[in-house]
């Protein structure tokens, strides 16, 4: 789960990271009074989406007056910003940081993640800050400083300032860096974070270490035990159609193809998929239904999948273990008559009473494709989209 | 031979009278898994599925001699089970577990390493379908009846994706001698190179099949490994070719975030590592038949 760069540092700025004198503005008249809580004579409104490159993509406004800061908020409230990162649609600007300008005279990289090769928290840090990172890690790795955290007793000082004098830092700067690193490692663990990256993490005029950007992101698998960020989930960025599918407990990617899909287990789903395209056709999504689903779930994934707009045929390839063909069978029965399906549905089952699955489609009367096997489920898809458009 | 479970070893079920866990117990023994019993907390004394119930996994092991585990705990409590499993001298886990956090399965490794090689404890999963050595003992919720007993070994992160691959192969008439699912979290317990080397070292098994996806440099050590210090032909596929990067596709675990971790680039790093890639899913068990009768010629 992804929050807001706000809510990323009001959390981190309680575990003691440094940042710029800031507040939320969800109007232009809000915006504008936030400068004259802040103080100063400069300031930066930033649009709060969930995605990176906002800067270039206009989302990112400095302002040398309050009547600019109105201009930039009501310009910005209510558009979709469109970045590197968000696709042709963009994200939904509902909600604004006002936050003083700070002068910079140095900018680095600090970021956090769970690295599958150490199977640890990594620490990873870099003097080229303001950059995207993959592309300093393509074409710089040696600019990079890495540092994995030993679980069973944290992150230690002497880690901390070797990142820091690796960074080339100067000694006043240090014991602040030591201090960001050891808030940003504790927020990950204490929160079961996934990621916290700085980017870029600043050294003021006056020689102040400051957090100018921060993300974070959370284990979708932990929120379980973690409420207070749960609550910070802002439905206004994410796909409305993964969210519907999330909150029924499927698991749902949108893509730009016109084959839905309708697939048991994330394995066969992405294999399935591979399939089409090779067979010459596009997958408009990624579905797994997941295991024992139920007649109903099933209906409820062709309601998912019938709300995409593209789509012209539906595929459904179930290998049943924990699920049984003949419940998947009668929930394709029940969404045929109950959405009066127009479009070709190609079908494909095997395993757990499958026989049982393949008489309650033949008795129901639907009109169905059947695919014996999964070269055929997929060259079958192909065909019958080839066939509505001709 | 084969490699994790036989008929012979003994397994206790951890989550045993649950509903998920009874139900996947009383397959286990219906397939002819040796069921010695089963731990749950503060029913121990009783009997379920006409096996002891324990209320800690040592005393299991005390009383039943148990070699293996599986591990049917949601996912709150499923990295403690996995420690205490550990702890009580079980060599072989397999956690079904899907959901668990990553950071106790963080917890969970660094807990592992405490153990000197001779009592190391080897976890499969979480997050998987379990393990079968056909005709003689399932550890795990697959459909049993589709898998026919054999000398391919096979190593996955899916678990309907590896039955689609046993199923192709039991088409053609090939069987397997055992088949393993790491399970498709971001971090999971034993490897495909783990895996790789038991079946190096197992009589029965001929070839190897490994069936990975996007994410994660798994499949990559595997190659590497398999280039270094494997001898039995190695058949590999990887799902997720239409995957976009930086979403992920249904597993915790299937993420292209880095360099090297999209399937064609793995596709890529297994060829040059001299392993045969399956180019489409359909063909697992065509691609298998083909090493098959180059080996027996």
């Amino acid at each position: 789960m992804d929050i807001h760069e706000y809510q990323a540092k009001a959390i981190l700025a309680e575990y003691g990271l440094p940042i710029a004198q800031g507040g939320l503005a969800y109007s232009p008249e809000q915006a504008a009074y936030r400068t004259r809580e802040i103080g100063g004579d400069k300031w930066v409104v930033k649009a709060q989406v969930h995605s990176g490159g906002r800067g270039k993509a206009g989302g990112v406004k400095i302002c040398a007056d309050e009547h600019e800061v109105w201009e930039a908020a009501d310009e910005m409230l209510g558009k979709r910003l469109v970045t590197q990162q968000t696709g042709p649609k963009g994200k939904m600007i509902s909600r604004l940081y006002v936050e003083e300008a700070t002068s910079i005279t140095a900018e680095f990289y600090l970021s956090l993640v769970l690295d599958r090769c150490s199977e640890r928290i990594m620490i990873v840090a870099s003097a080229a800050g303001g950059m995207d990172i993959e592309e300093v890690a393509k074409n710089n790795p040696q600019a990079i400083v890495n540092i994995s955290v030993e679980p069973a007793v944290g992150i230690q000082k002497f880690q901390a300032r070797e990142i820091a004098f690796a960074l080339g830092l100067k000694a006043k700067q240090v014991n602040q860096a030591v201090t960001v690193i050891e808030a940003c490692y504790r927020a990950f663990r204490d929160l079961d974070a996934t990621m916290v990256e700085i980017n870029p993490l600043v050294v003021t005029e006056d020689g102040r270490l400051v957090a100018l950007d921060a993300k974070m992101a959370f284990d979708d698998n932990a929120l379980f035990r973690r409420q207070q960020i749960s609550e910070l989930r802002d439905k206004s960025q994410e796909d409305p159609l993964e969210m519907k599918a999330a909150d029924r407990g499927l698991s749902y990617i949108g893509l730009d193809g016109n084959i839905g899909c309708i697939i048991n287990g994330a394995g066969l789903a992405m294999a399935t998929m591979d399939m089409i395209k090779d067979a010459g056709g596009e997958p408009a999504n990624f579905l797994d239904i997941g295991g024992g689903a139920s007649p109903e779930r099933v209906a409820k994934a062709f309601n998912l999948v019938l709300a995409d707009e593209n789509i012209e045929a539906i595929l459904v390839n179930i290998f049943a273990g924990i699920n049984r063909c003949d419940w998947v069978a009668e929930g394709i029965v029940q969404a045929m008559n109950k959405f009066e399906i127009k479009i070709p549905v190609i079908v494909r089952l095997s395993g757990t009473n499958v026989e049982e699955g393949r008489k309650i489609i033949a008795e129901s009367g639907a009109e169905l494709i059947i695919a014996e096997s999964l070269d055929e489920a997929a060259s079958k898809s192909v065909a019958a989209v080839a066939g509505g458009g001709a | 031979m084969s490699i994790v479970v036989n008929e012979k070893t003994p397994v206790i079920v951890q989550g045993f009278t649950g509903r998920i866990g009874s139900f996947h117990a009383q397959e286990m023994i219906d397939y002819g898994t040796n069921v010695v019993g089963g731990i749950t907390p503060g029913k121990g004394g009783i009997a379920h599925l006409g096996k002891p119930v324990f209320d800690t996994v040592k005393e299991a092991v005390q009383q039943t001699g148990a070699e293996a585990s599986i591990v049917f705990v949601p996912p709150p409590f499923a990295a403690d089970a996995i420690m205490e499993a550990a702890d009580a001298g079980i060599r072989q886990c397999v956690c079904i577990t899907d959901g668990i956090p990553s950071q106790d399965m963080i917890r969970v490794k660094r807990y592992m390493i405490r153990y000197k090689e001779k009592r190391k404890m080897c976890l499969i999963g979480p997050n998987c379908a379990g393990v079968i050595s056909p005709g003689k003992a399932m550890m795990g919720i697959m459909p049993g009846h589709i898998y026919k007993q054999g000398s391919v070994g096979v190593i996955g992160r899916s678990g309907t994706l590896g039955y689609e691959a046993a199923s192709q192969m039991k088409a053609l008439g090939i069987g397997i001698s055992t088949s393993v699912g790491i399970g498709g979290d971001p971090i999971n317990g034993s490897s495909f190179k783990d895996h790789l080397l038991s079946f190096e070292e197992d009589d029965e098994t001929e070839m190897v099949v490994l069936i990975g996806e996007i994410g994660g440099p798994q499949e990559a050590a595997a190659a590497a490994f398999t280039r270094d210090y494997v001898s039995k032909p190695v058949v590999a596929y990887i799902a997720g070719l239409t995957a976009p990067k930086g979403r992920r596709m249904g597993h915790a675990g299937a993420i292209i975030s880095t360099q090297g971790e999209s399937a064609a680039e793995k596709m890529q790093i297994m060829e040059d590592c001299g392993i045969t890639v399956v180019k489409r899913a359909s063909e697992f068990g065509s691609t298998v038949a083909k090493v098959l009768a180059i080996i027996k010629s």
